[in-house]
């Protein structure tokens, strides 16, 4: 395999700049990142502390096999949204392992909020769930939650995907033989209650964890009967005489315990993708791609600087080097997982896209898993290339990118912009995981670019009136539609929508696509049917 | 030179005895009994033979068998080391009788000095200092209080047939005679099958002073010069020195000359030692001879330079003593320490168990180990818990003494409770540096060393926190996945824990924080590199020294700077769920024999009133109420040998509101 020549400078002023901006940027991720998980108010954590109950992030790392990674899903959830009060949506998601199994770990954070479910949360364990579809991974609940955010109700109960299709998911997670396993540590109220009920296998801590349709207010104000909620739906009562709940569980660790023996128990999945080659780091250091990715997403940068900084041995064997040279393709290993690379180096033309619809045919006929590097401004655009059907081309690669069966795994660099974002597999063509460098930008297009498009459909407008519309009135038209794209293009609104799985440092790209990779090996790949190419 | 003898005994002193004879190329017949199969002195020996179940009583004591065993063997003769049939006057007889040699002295030196109060009278006749003292035969309790009355308070009430400290009772004033009389001779009946006691002045701050005497049978005594084996402990040697401190030439040569006078008076062959009580002024009395190696014989060989084994070997055969008395004297200082398998801080209970873990410090010219066990050897409860004895020599006795607490530093023990630190705060203490020691220095002190319990030093826990980690690492980071990486990783974080450690009752939260490359323990960068078995580098910030590990998380020894804790780490998962043992006081302290119970089945007791006796490694044990409450049930019967930790019955507390 062939070892990609670096041309970069470490000493040149450009890499100093870059290096200094994007480095501000990853502590800025890494500050928001720690002050999030520190969940909700002091005094609501010390109260929970107080109650003899572990916080969620402890209950956590007490579940994992000691020290070994947990990749968190859109760790910041929520982020700035509802007041910005709602720690990662008030759920902790993410892939760890216990013993010696990946596992999706969907743990309600109490702290905030009483762990109620907004809009946001109830995306967040929805996607959560996807994920352990998609990987085949069990699923352990560690429920502490109040269940629906009330005041929102609209947006939380009714609709698809709402509350009630945690529900459904766990029927048919289960199913397909999806292990799914509550613990209940705190309350599951009301339709919460389905989460312990629906699951295989369930453990309750005595004198925390209850479980019930109605609370005991409820309980009062319907029949006028006055019970506890212990004896409505404790630890004891459930285990001893509803049955709801399999296991009794004294503490919060006896409790993790519990679901750590289950685990254990757990059939191994063969892994479906083998590490092939044994797992090797880049030979350029990753920390050098805080310099490679310019503060100016406008300029161009070689994305094989950035591929040679996430690939075992930084080598990389090219596929159609010579042809459609604004897109990367060629074949890798990430911590020894084989990898098919589709990365931008500019914009996208008839000959790139052909190019990368013919790779991603590849990839899905050999079962090698598709990376997908985004940083795309978009497809050409101009009469030349509508003319010779750069739509059809395009729709070729993104008929390949939706129906390639392999795992996909999607990083936004740069930009992702426009129909770019969909053949590069964008969030809508489910890649097993998507995530997000914090220099990175999304939205349809760019925010001048749409602000020049409004204010030239009003110019016309205007002047067909025969009026006059000075330059000043003109900035001040485009102002409004700048500033929401600059807004909405963030990386951080992105991540609070879970538009990604989070934002993360550049330099654990490779780190984290290993992870993701190891926890896709967990599901089988299926045979690929394409869709019709538009020839 | 005999080519091959039969060794009667078992532990350290089996095979020191197989030490001498190889490298005096006489093959070694070793006896063993069934939980003695795989000892080290079995190992060690050419030949070995089964004599019997564990009991000493069905083994090693069945001399018919062990006579048998050396004919069939073809062994000329044999050594019967320490206790056992050492000083059995019938044995050497049934050797003599079978023509196989004792390695020892006439049958009737043994008969002469086994008698207690007849050898006294016997060392009289030959001008040996008494202590003033009754030992008649008019037993009559009147006629001993007479007598006890004349010698003057304090005095000491002694079985004649007595020895190791047993049927002895000190008398302070005229009124409390008869009754530590009786209890003597319950003692002295039930120990000794003859309750015939001798009395004799107490003094008050006495000095042990041992004469070593050899003799062969050509007529030549010598004397081998003093041993100091003033510290003890409930009349049980402790240290042991040579030479004593503060004795001068002229001493030395009259007690020397007493004892040689002792040996001659019973036509003594062989290693015998003349043990005097001595005081400050120079005064000494002859207590008794016991007419056999000692324990403590390592320190005159230190400072001799002489195998007394080679010795007894070599005048048991007929030669002539290896040396003229001229030729003999005293180079630098030694001092030897018993290494128990006792726990101080439990009243020096026995511990028995597995030596997990036996490093002792190198041997070199300064520094002895004698031991009849090895690494993964079970201490049992059949025999003496001895695990070794640790002997240094140098130039002086302040240097012996910086030498034998540096030893005691390197010593490492896993598996059971041992008193080695005990004995280095009696090594260090200024009494014992000094010189000074008496026989009731350790009971006096006992407080001053009993011991300290300073600040755990934080190396401790941090040796503990990196070892754990590594455990954690053996046991999760199988093969290549990325998910088996144990580095802490977070998205956009690292993983941050806190570990809490107990050594004893101390508790200490130790943080962890992992990082690409390391770990950081308490805010350094720290790593454990493994070194040689159980050796350790630890590297913490800008230090590094070596610690030794032993053991699980759950009880890990760590060995560092010559000081050993027990660090225990608090496993939240493990601890998860426990539930606290009220039982915990019911059940057997240790493995024993039922032999007593005090009180029927439902029975009401005070709290603290004896439940039931239980006699272990020869101690009697009493379980008393943890509470005032009732005994539901007992779940042993006397007579019924229980494991550790066996419950023995159940009890119900009372409630603590009876009486509202």
């Amino acid at each position: 395999m062939s070892v990609i020549a670096s041309n970069v400078s470490t000493r040149s002023d450009e890499y100093r700049a870059n290096h200094a901006a994007l480095s501000e940027l990853v502590g800025t991720l890494r500050q928001i990142t720690e002050e999030t998980a520190l969940g909700g108010s002091e005094s609501a954590r010390q109260k929970h502390i107080d109650r003899g109950k572990l916080p969620v992030r402890e209950r956590i790392d007490l579940l994992l096999d000691p020290g070994t990674p947990f990749l968190e899903i859109a760790p910041l959830a929520a982020h700035d949204m509802y007041d910005g009060r709602i720690a990662a949506a008030g759920v902790v998601a993410g892939i760890g392992r216990i013993q010696g199994r990946e596992c999706v770990i969907v743990a309600n954070d109490a702290t905030v909020k009483g762990g109620t479910y907004y809009p946001v949360t109830v995306k967040k364990h929805l996607r959560a769930q996807e994920i352990a579809l998609d990987n085949r991974l069990p699923c352990v609940y560690l429920v502490d939650s109040g269940g629906a955010f009330l005041p929102m109700q609209d947006e939380v109960f009714p609709d698809r995907d709402h509350f009630g299709r945690i529900f459904y998911n766990q029927s048919n997670l289960s199913a397909r033989g999806i292990p799914q396993i509550a613990c209940v540590m705190g309350s599951c109220t009301a339709g919460g209650a389905y989460v312990p009920a629906m699951s295989d296998e369930a453990v309750i801590v005595r004198d925390q964890g209850t479980i019930f349709l109605g609370g005991p207010p409820l309980v009062k104000a319907a029949t006028g009967e006055e019970v506890s909620a212990e004896d409505l739906g404790g630890g004891d009562v459930h285990t001893r005489l509803s049955g709801v709940a399999d296991h009794l569980a004294e503490n919060d660790a006896h409790a993790l315990s519990i679901v750590r023996r289950i685990v254990g128990h757990l059939p191994v999945a063969t892994p479906s993708i083998a590490q092939s080659a044994p797992p090797e780091p880049p030979i350029y250091d990753s920390d050098e791609l805080y310099g490679i990715v310019p503060a100016d997403l406008s300029k161009q940068f070689d994305i094989r600087e950035v591929i040679a900084r996430i690939v075992d041995g930084s080598r990389l064997d090219e596929f159609k080097a010579r042809f459609g040279t604004t897109l990367v393709t060629g074949f890798a290993h990430v911590h020894g997982y084989p990898v098919g690379i589709v990365a931008n180096n500019g914009v996208l033309f008839s000959e790139s896209a052909v190019k990368g619809a013919h790779f991603v045919e590849l990839c899905a006929q050999r079962r090698i898993p598709l990376l997908f590097l985004q940083n795309i401004s978009g497809f050409m655009v101009g009469r030349k290339y509508e003319n010779e059907g750069i739509a059809r081309h395009g729709a070729k690669l993104v008929t390949a990118v939706a129906t390639a069966q392999v795992p996909k795994f999607t990083v936004l660099v740069g930009g992702s912009y426009g129909a770019g974002n969909y053949g590069m597999c964008g969030r809508a063509y489910s890649p097993r995981f998507l995530w997000s460098w914090p220099n990175s930008r999304i939205s349809v297009m760019g925010g001048e670019q749409a602000a020049r498009v409004l204010a030239t459909v009003r110019r016309d407008a205007v002047e067909a009136r025969g009026e006059h519309w000075s330059e000043a009135d003109e900035a001040a038209f485009k102002k409004p539609t700048q500033e929401q794209f600059e807004t909405q293009s963030s990386p951080y609104y992105a991540t609070a929508r879970l538009w990604d799985d989070g934002i993360i440092d550049p330099a654990q790209t490779r780190r984290t696509l290993g992870l993701g990779l190891a926890a896709a090996a967990n599901a089988p790949i299926a045979e690929t049917r394409f869709g019709i190419f538009r020839m | 030179m005999f080519k091959k003898i039969l060794i009667a005994n078992r532990g350290e002193i089996a095979c020191r005895i197989i030490d001498s004879c190889r490298r005096l190329s006489v093959r070694t017949v070793a006896v063993y009994s069934e939980a003695d199969a795989a000892a080290r002195h079995v190992r060690m020996a050419d030949e070995a033979f089964c004599v019997g179940p564990a009991a000493s009583s069905e083994s090693y004591l069945r001399g018919e068998r062990l006579i048998e065993m050396a004919q069939r063997a073809g062994a000329e003769a044999i050594h019967p080391g320490y206790g056992f049939l050492s000083e059995n006057e019938a044995f050497a007889q049934a050797c003599h009788d079978a023509g196989v040699i004792f390695i020892g002295p006439p049958v009737e030196a043994i008969r002469a000095m086994g008698a207690k109060s007849a050898a006294k009278r016997l060392m009289d006749e030959a001008g040996v200092p008494l202590v003033p003292g009754y030992h008649g035969d008019d037993q009559d309790a009147e006629r001993l209080q007479a007598e006890a009355d004349r010698i003057g308070y304090p005095a000491i009430i002694k079985a004649s047939a007595g020895g190791g400290g047993k049927g002895m009772r000190v008398v302070r004033s005229a009124d409390a005679f008869a009754e530590e009389l009786a209890s003597c001779q319950r003692e002295a009946r039930a120990s000794f099958g003859d309750d015939h006691v001798l009395i004799e002045k107490y003094l008050e701050r006495p000095r042990h002073i041992e004469i070593q005497i050899f003799a062969d049978q050509h007529g030549h005594t010598v004397s081998l010069f003093e041993r100091d084996c003033s510290a003890q402990r409930r009349h049980q040697k402790v240290v042991e020195e040579a030479p004593a401190p503060g004795i001068d030439e002229a001493q030395r040569a009259r007690m020397g000359e007493a004892a040689c006078n002792a040996a001659r008076a019973v036509d003594y062959v062989g290693a015998g030692t003349v043990e005097f009580i001595a005081d400050d002024s120079g005064a000494f009395y002859f207590m008794e001879m016991n007419t056999r190696l000692q324990v403590e014989h390592p320190v005159t060989e230190m400072i001799t330079g002489f195998d007394l084994v080679e010795w007894q070997l070599r005048v048991a055969s007929g030669e002539p003593l290896p040396r003229e008395p001229s030729a003999l004297a005293i180079d630098g200082h030694a001092i030897e320490v018993r290494l128990y398998a006792e726990d101080p801080a439990r009243g020096f209970l026995p511990s028995i168990g597995r030596l997990a873990h036996f490093v002792a410090p190198p041997a070199s010219a300064h520094v002895r180990l004698d031991s009849g066990v090895e690494q993964g050897d079970e201490i049992t409860p059949h025999y003496d818990p001895m695990i070794a004895k640790l002997i240094v020599w140098d130039v002086d006795r302040a240097a012996a003494v910086e030498r034998m607490l540096s030893a005691l530093a390197d010593l490492q023990i896993v598996g059971v409770r041992h008193n080695g630190d005990f004995l280095a705060r009696l090594i260090d203490h200024d009494v014992f540096r000094a010189g000074k020691v008496d026989t009731g220095l350790i009971e006096r002190e006992m407080e001053t060393l009993a011991p300290a319990s300073p600040d755990v030093p934080a190396v401790f826990f941090h040796a503990a926190a990196l070892a754990l980690l590594a455990d954690e690492r053996a046991r999760v980071a199988t093969g290549a996945s990325p998910w088996a990486a144990v580095d802490g990783w977070r998205l956009n974080a690292r993983q941050h824990r806190t570990l809490v450690f107990t050594a004893g009752d101390q508790e200490r939260e130790i943080r962890v924080a992992y990082a690409d490359d390391a770990l950081h323990v308490d805010g350094e960068r720290a790593a454990l590199e493994p070194s040689e078995g159980a050796r350790y580098r630890l590297i913490y910030g800008a230090s590094q020294q070596d610690v030794s590990l032993v053991g699980p998380a759950a009880a890990r020894h760590v060995f560092a700077a010559g000081a050993h804790y027990e660090i225990a780490w608090r496993d939240p998962l493990a601890e998860a769920g426990a539930v606290d043992d009220p039982q915990a006081e019911l059940t057997a302290p240790m493995p024993g024999t039922i032999v007593a119970i005090n009180h029927d089945a439902g029975a009401h007791v005070e709290a603290g009133t004896p439940i039931l006796v239980m006699e272990a490694m020869k101690m009697e044990l009493t379980i008393k109420a943890p509470a005032s409450g009732t005994v539901v049930r007992y779940d042993c019967a006397v007579g019924d040998q229980v494991g550790e930790g066996a419950e023995l019955f159940e009890f119900e507390a009372d409630a603590p509101d009876t009486s509202a």
